[in-house]
Formats: C-alpha cells, structure tokens, sequence
C-alpha cells in the first residue's frame, strides 16, 4: 500500500509537469496498471487511475469491457412450468461497464450530454439486432438485460467518487470483480465544465489470464481433442490411485 | 482460499469444492451410488454454468467409476461381455446427447431440460425405491420371503440377436442391452450423471442379471460412456474443467472411504429407503425452482 501511494505521488508530480508544459492540454492521466492477470488466486482487482486537470471543473470515469453479441431470453408459464419462450439479440453490448465521476452525474451535466456520451447505466446505447421489436417491447428487453449484467456485477450499480486531491489532482478506483471477462479495455476520462465536455482522453486496459490459468485456457480451445483425452487419462490414474489407498486402508 | 477455475470461469472457495467433494463422496459411499445426481445440481446451485457443470462431472465419474470396478473386478463381479454390449449402445447414445446438448443450448432450453429430465427420473426411481424398501422392511417383520423364479418369460425373450452372457446366466436378445445403454447414455450426456441408478433397476428388472455383477458391471459401462461423454464436451463445447473435476475428486476419494464404512453398519433396506428419501428430496427442489415465479422473467443466454 505504501509502495502504492509513493508511485502515485511520483507519478503525479510526472503529470502536473507535463500538464504546465503543454497548456493545451487541460486533461491528463493514467493507470496504476495497464495489465490486469487472472491468475490461480484471482479474485477481483482494483485498478488505480490518477490525473490531473487544468483549471475546475468536473471528472467522469467510464470503463468498458470488449463489446460482444448477446442473446437474452424471456420466460412465460406453460402448463405451471417457466420455460424461455422467446429470446432476442442485441448486436453489441459491452461486457463490462463502470463509472465514477466528481459530483452525481445529473449534477455535472444535462441528460443530453449524458446519454451522448452514455455516462450512466441508464444511458448506455444498446442497439437490437433486428429492429422488430416495438419501442416499449425494446425497452422492456434492455431493462432485462441491465438488470442481468447489474446483478452478475458486471455493470455498475451505482457511481463511484472521483476524489480531488486540491484542486487539480484527482483519483479513483476502478473495480474489476471476479467474473470479469478478458480482453481490452477503454477507459475513458471526461473533463466537463458548465455541462459540457471540455476535454477527454481514452487509455487501454488489458485483462487477461496469465500463468498456470492462462495455459490450461489456451490448451483446451487450441487442441480440445488432446485436451479430453488428457483430461480422461489424468481421471484414470485419479480413480487407480484411490482404488490403490482404499486397498491399503 | 479462492481458486479461479480457468473453464468455468470463476473464482470459487476451494474448501466448499473440496467439501462439497467430500459430502457427495461420503453419501455414494454409504448407498453405492455414483453421486453424479447429486452434484451436478449443486454445481449448478454455486453459480457453474449448467455445460460446465455436466462436462466436469462426467470426467469426475471417470475417475470414481474406475476406482470402483476395480474393486468388483477383483472379486469377480463384472460381466465384462454384458458390459460391452451395454456400452456399444452407450456410445452411440451419449453421442447423440452430447450434440443433442450443444443444440439445446443453442435455443436456450438447456437448463429446462436438465431440470425435467432430472425431476422425471428421480421422481420416478425415488418413489420406486422408496416403495420397495418400505415394503421389504414390512414384510421382513411379519412373513418370510418366497423364493423368486430365476426367470420369467415375457415379451422380451421373443426378440431376435439372442445372446449368451454366461457371467450373468442369461441368453437374451442383445437389443435389450444394447437399448438400455442407448438411453442411459443420452442421460448421461444430458444430465452429467454415470447414469447408475437408472442402469441397476434396468439390470435387475428389465434383463433380469442377478444382483452380485449388477453394479461391478454397470460402473464398467459407465467408464467407458463418461470417458465418451467428456472426451466430446472438451472437443465439441470445451466445457471441461479439469482443475474444478480434480478437486471434486480429492474430495469426493476421501468422502467415500468414510461413507463406506458408515454404510457397513446400516441395514440394505433402511438404507434404499434412506437413499430414496434423498433423491425425491433433489427431486423436489428442481420442481420446485421450475413452478416458482422466477424473480427475473429475462435472463441472458450464451454470451460467446
């Protein structure tokens, strides 16, 4: 934790440097880490993102995970039993999706402002694949699907502090929890004065597995075949070693 | 301690898979059961996801089922040319399941049918079991028991392919192995189970096998049908957790040689009744969960 604070003050210093340097630049900032490794013992991460601003104004923090396709379903009762009777697919939806900000959000900028650049859970722009659905049916559908990602804690529930350190040093953390999914993120810092954007910048994060989980990953999708039949062999000898101890005992 | 398994894709406790190994292992060491019926379901309950879970527990199986043949095999009890018959039939089922799996998926129906065919089936084994140990026990206290004929002709003997199984004093048609194998093996594909406690009842009633090479006999199938089954959900759903089966089995080893000498000290019939009880118990939460309103009428499907 002290090595922690000590980088961010250095790292800091770096910052309001450059910052002075360059007067066009009114927003600067970085990562603790770009590099987040599952490895055996992983459970969540906090990454820690630090900047500074040139004169006031207000800081919103968004983390999106790698977009993919997603497929929802909806369950009706038939004959007393739930089963999924109908099913839809949104084209692209971020896998993961966390904000911070300075002030609440309604606060820093108009709801325009907001769901242009979707700051907010309830701003983010999730198209359906096939435009069949009537709007409320569509809306119906995307609350579902909030509501899932919400609940596996993969979408923020609430909004996190962006803290200020004077006044224009600021920091937040971001927190990535156990299930996150791998890929490369965007993290996305926005600086808004008087409601408007005034200045932003994007920088990558990386998950990904690493060590022991990473080779078994890799393995089983790059030779599933060897794969199973290792995975029977090692089976095999489990079941000779136990039949082996029971017999002694 | 958390463990982030690199398939199932989440990072769970190490001593709850290690114990949940050990309690399943301790209940099929005291009723002789692969317990596959019973952890899938919790494997499901703890948040894996229902492919994984029946990947990783049909090569659980493998390795419990070869530890047990073992043993039967040094005393004698397995018919091994019964056992190939009945396999012949479970290859080709547990095929067709595992593809039959990987479609249902597809529609997002999957969970629905594991949770009905395991309701069907251990709703329908349970209450059998539960009626004949209750009715054992009765007759235990008032009468004697009469001697049962060897055989008894039926419909059965009358189809073609008769075959000679000298170990289980039999010569029967080889369809009827070689279906009964069929269909445990797509159950067994579908619910991640061994698919035991539906063979021995069918060894016993449909084929008439007598009751020392039933289970030597059934556990040898099952090898060879779950070996099928995760050598085909690895290659066609990469749906195998070897580091999640490996700590179940730690588990479940240890689980068992407690379980067996529990077992040891109980009565057969209280036993089948005991065991009934807890399958019509697994029964009666997944019908449960299907009737209940969910607290979510949306849900999300397979996300890759």
């Amino acid at each position: 934790m002290n090595r922690r604070i000590v980088r961010f003050a250095v790292l800091s210093v770096a910052v309001l440097t450059l910052s002075a340097s360059s007067r066009a630049d009114t927003l600067v900032a970085d990562l603790s880490q770009h590099l987040v490794g599952i490895t055996t013992g992983f459970a969540g991460a906090d990454v820690l993102l630090f900047g500074a601003v040139e004169g006031h104004g207000d800081v919103v923090v968004i983390t999106r995970g790698p977009e993919q396709p997603a497929v929802m379903h909806r369950k009706s009762r038939i004959l007393g039993v739930w089963v999924n009777t109908a099913s839809m697919t949104f084209d692209r939806v971020p896998s993961f999706y966390g904000v911070a900000s300075s002030r609440p959000l309604e606060e820093i900028a108009p709801a325009t402002v907001l769901a242009r650049h979707e700051m907010g859970v309830e701003h983010l722009r999730l198209a359906l694949a096939r435009a069949k659905a009537s709007p409320n049916v569509a809306a119906e559908w995307r609350d579902g699907l909030l509501r899932n990602f919400q609940r596996s804690g993969l979408y923020a529930n609430s909004v996190r502090n962006v803290t200020f350190l004077g006044n224009r040093l600021f920091r937040t953390r971001i927190s990535l929890p156990a299930n996150v999914p791998t890929g490369i993120y965007q993290v996305q810092v926005f600086l808004l004065v008087d409601g408007r954007v005034v200045s932003a910048q994007t920088t990558p994060l990386s998950v990904s597995k690493i060590g022991g989980e990473a080779v078994v990953y890799d393995f089983a999708y790059a030779q599933p075949a060897i794969y199973g039949l290792i995975a029977i062999a090692l089976a095999l000898m489990a079941g000779w070693l136990a039949h082996l101890a029971f017999r002694k005992a | 301690m958390q463990i982030y398994l690199p398939i199932a894709e989440m990072s769970v406790n190490v001593f709850l898979l290690l114990g949940m190994g050990g309690g399943v292992g301790f209940l099929s060491g005291l009723f002789g059961v692969g317990g596959g019926f019973l952890m899938t379901p919790l494997l499901i309950f703890i948040g894996v996801p229902p492919a994984v879970a029946v990947g990783t527990e049909a090569n659980q199986i493998v390795a419990s089922s070869v530890s047990g043949v073992l043993a039967h095999w040094g005393r004698g009890n397995v018919d091994f040319k019964m056992g190939f018959v009945l396999l012949l039939g479970g290859f080709v089922g547990s095929t067709l399941g595992v593809l039959l799996f990987a479609f249902l998926r597809e529609l997002g129906q999957i969970d629905l049918v594991i949770s009905l065919s395991y309701v069907i089936f251990l709703g329908t084994i349970g209450t059998l079991m539960f009626s004949e140990g209750v009715r054992t026990m009765r007759r235990r206290k008032s009468a004697p028991t009469q001697r049962r004929k060897l055989h008894q002709h039926t419909w059965i003997h009358g189809l073609p392919l008769k075959m000679r199984f000298r170990r289980s004093k039999l010569y029967i048609s080889a369809l009827m192995p070689l279906s009964i194998g069929f269909l445990v093996g797509v159950l067994s594909a579908i619910m991640g189970v061994g698919g035991g406690f539906i063979m021995v009842p069918a060894m016993i009633y449909l084929l008439g096998m007598p009751t020392s090479v039933v289970i030597g006999t059934s556990l040898f199938q099952i090898i060879f049908v779950t070996a099928n089954v995760t050598f085909l959900q690895a290659y066609a759903n990469q749906t195998v957790d070897v580091v999640l089966a490996l700590l179940l089995l730690t588990g479940a080893v240890i689980g068992a040689q407690f379980g067996a000498r529990a077992g040891a000290r109980l009565q057969g019939e209280e036993l089948r009744v005991l065991l009934a009880l807890m399958v019509l118990a697994v029964c009666a939460k997944l019908f449960y969960d299907l009737l209940i309103t969910p607290g979510d009428l949306y849900s999300l499907g397979i996300t890759r």
